[in-house]
């Protein structure tokens, strides 16, 4: 991209200028997170970026000094994540921050990911980007589930079971890895064992792949809301101070919840049968996943039908095809306009798609036998939600960039931003 | 193989040699990270205490008609459940083609023993443990996804894909029943 006009670092200090001709990372940072030029006309639903890169800081600081009290021991696991809670110096809010956490994490990556759907942040030259995105969403979602399975109450242990039985529907190879993966007949304590095990590790995984993320961004630079390239130095800004106070106050603002959920109701997004030890012998009478996973788990249950294969390996296929799906979003999507605000149908279908995504969400916590329209059961409309689930990137995404009509675009960022009134005060 | 940096060496006498010596180099190297990662990758496997509680023994004696219990075999739980003539003749009178999975109810217990039906019980959809005694069909209800089972532990309904699968065990005496 073109570059805001930007000096070079160069330190005065005798120190400083030999250390950065050894290893120039002064200069480096300088470039990366000071001058970068960006887009001026980014609004708040890019501050998610940084909100994400601090809770997933939050999520190790606060889950290496768990993981210091925390026992990973099927008789004593869940006793230990009690006693963290009651006895460790601080721990029941630590350990509030880390599993109210994760939910916040969730919550900022789907106002991440919706946003770049909407502004089309996936189309060239961004593809490779989006893909390390889903590749950091879906080691999230691993990461989240075996950190769920740690306090091994009887949501975690049946999380565990029913997540872990996902792979015995894979054709012939399929008993073999779940007694791999569980190390055992049934999930006991080695699955316990693994499961910390990796939940220690791929959080570092993540941040190595969050590397590669901003790497793959500094390439071709920030999308941004009227999705037209950068052109001259004038349709952007420098990164700091402009876009670090911006990032911060966000931040901050995304605190007030979060604080709010820490302190006052760590619990509210969690279920009360996880203050049941692990039960091998007795499952809960209604297990449902985090409400994170809440549409895909209704995309599972809702094929409930044989199809030329049986039902459980193509729930499983669906499943899994609703989030592989996002790797090939780039090239499904045919419109060369990148953001929505100038697609007049595409608004409709994505805010459809939204609907639909918080709809599968409500159904991915009813009973499959509750009835919501008429005789018809969740069962029966999630289906519906399903069909429209895939439909939006494999029918209407390819279709509606060879017959909707777009807005004519503005010819630059500076030109898009000056037609709008100056705001009252500078 | 043939890159193209090996194929401008045309004063290599014999480049047909060269790409089989890349092939087999890199053959070798395949099978011997392959061999390196297999260990690391099999400690994950059921260890040999997990492997020893292969078998167990149950006394029937204390189940009524009517009743069932549920008992642990290699960490999982067994359905053994005594059933009432009713519900023998129930799961008897079903024909084969209402059944996802057909099987008739004969060949899910022992001759001799049709009132013991003896079951891992793990929903075949996800592995959860079905509730017994209710549902449509009168048998066991999987709360997770809403599978169905009938009185011989078919699945009638629901994601599930297979009736809920019959352990290895014989009849030791007409009271002790060996699992595994």
């Amino acid at each position: 991209m073109s570059g805001h006009e930007t000096s070079k670092y160069v330190p005065t200090n005798p120190v400083a200028k030999w250390f950065e001709d050894r290893l120039p990372i002064m200069g480096f940072a300088k470039s990366t997170l000071i001058d970068y030029p960006t887009p001026k006309n980014l609004n708040y639903w890019w501050t998610f970026g940084a909100i994400l890169a601090f809770m997933l800081v939050v999520q190790i600081v606060t889950g290496v000094v768990l993981a210091m009290h925390y026992t990973p021991e099927a008789s004593l696991a869940f006793d230990s994540v009690e006693a963290i809670k009651r006895d460790v110096n601080g721990g029941r809010l630590i350990q509030a921050v880390h599993s109210t956490g994760a939910s916040m994490f969730f919550f900022a990556v789907y106002i991440h990911i919706f946003r770049g759907l909407y502004f089309g942040s996936y189309k060239a030259p961004r593809e490779v980007l989006w893909i390390l995105g889903v590749i950091i969403y879906l080691l999230m979602m691993a990461t989240a589930f075996f950190g769920y399975v740690l306090p091994w109450g009887q949501m975690s242990f049946w999380a565990a079971a029913v997540i872990t039985n996902i792979f015995a529907a894979i054709p012939i190879i399929g008993d073999p890895i779940l007694q791999l993966l569980r190390g055992g007949f049934a999930v006991d304590n080695p699955t316990l064992n693994r499961f910390f095990s990796l939940h220690y590790l791929l959080p570092f995984i993540i941040a190595a792949v969050v590397a590669l993320h901003i790497w793959a961004l500094h390439v071709p630079g920030n999308n941004n809301p009227i999705g037209v390239e950068v052109k001259e130095s004038r349709d952007t800004v420098p990164f700091h101070p402009f876009y670090t106070m911006k990032d911060f106050f966000a931040i901050v603002v995304f605190c007030i919840p979060f604080a709010w959920f820490a302190f006052f109701a760590p619990d509210i997004l969690s279920h009360a049968d996880n203050y049941i030890m692990a039960n091998p012998l007795q499952t809960p009478p209604h297990i449902v996943p985090e409400w994170y996973f809440l549409p895909f788990y209704a995309i599972l249950r809702a094929i409930d039908f044989n199809f030329i294969i049986d039902s459980k390996l193509l729930g499983v296929i669906f499943f899994g095809g609703s989030i592989l799906i996002l790797f090939f979003v780039p090239w499904l999507d045919t419109s060369k306009v990148r953001s929505g605000t100038f697609r007049p149908a595409f608004k409709w279908f994505y805010g459809l798609f939204v609907v639909n995504f918080l709809l599968l969400m409500w159904y991915g916590a009813q009973e499959p036998a509750l009835k919501v329209l008429g005789s018809f059961t969740v069962a029966d409309t999630s289906k519906l939600s399903v069909v429209y689930y895939f439909a939006y990137f494999l029918v209407v995404l390819p279709l509606l960039g060879r017959f909707e009509k777009p807005r004519p675009l503005p010819n630059s960022i500076s030109e898009s931003v000056l037609k709008h009134p100056a705001p009252a005060t500078i | 193989m043939a890159t193209e940096s090996n194929l401008a060496h045309s004063d290599t006498p014999d480049p047909g040699k060269r790409d089989f010596l890349y092939v087999a180099t890199a053959a070798v190297g395949v099978v011997g990270v392959g061999g390196l990662v297999w260990p690391l990758i099999n400690q994950m496997n059921p260890d040999a205490s997990v492997l020893a509680l292969s078998s167990i023994e149950f006394d029937l004696s204390k189940v009524e008609p009517g009743a069932s219990v549920t008992i642990k075999w290699r960490g999982t739980p067994v359905f053994v459940r005594n059933r009432t003539q009713k519900e023998i003749d129930e799961a008897r009178a079903v024909p084969m083609d209402q059944l996802k999975d057909p099987e008739t109810d004969q060949a899910r217990v022992m001759k001799g023993h049709d009132n013991w039906l003896i079951m891992i019980a793990l929903c075949t959809h996800l592995g959860c443990i079905p509730v017994g005694e209710s549902g449509e069909f009168g048998g066991w209800l999987c709360p997770c996804h809403g599978s169905q089972y009938d009185t011989s532990g078919r699945i009638r309904k629901g994601p599930a894909p297979k009736n809920l699968v019959i352990p290895p065990y014989k009849f030791i005496s007409d009271t002790l029943v060996q699992i595994g």
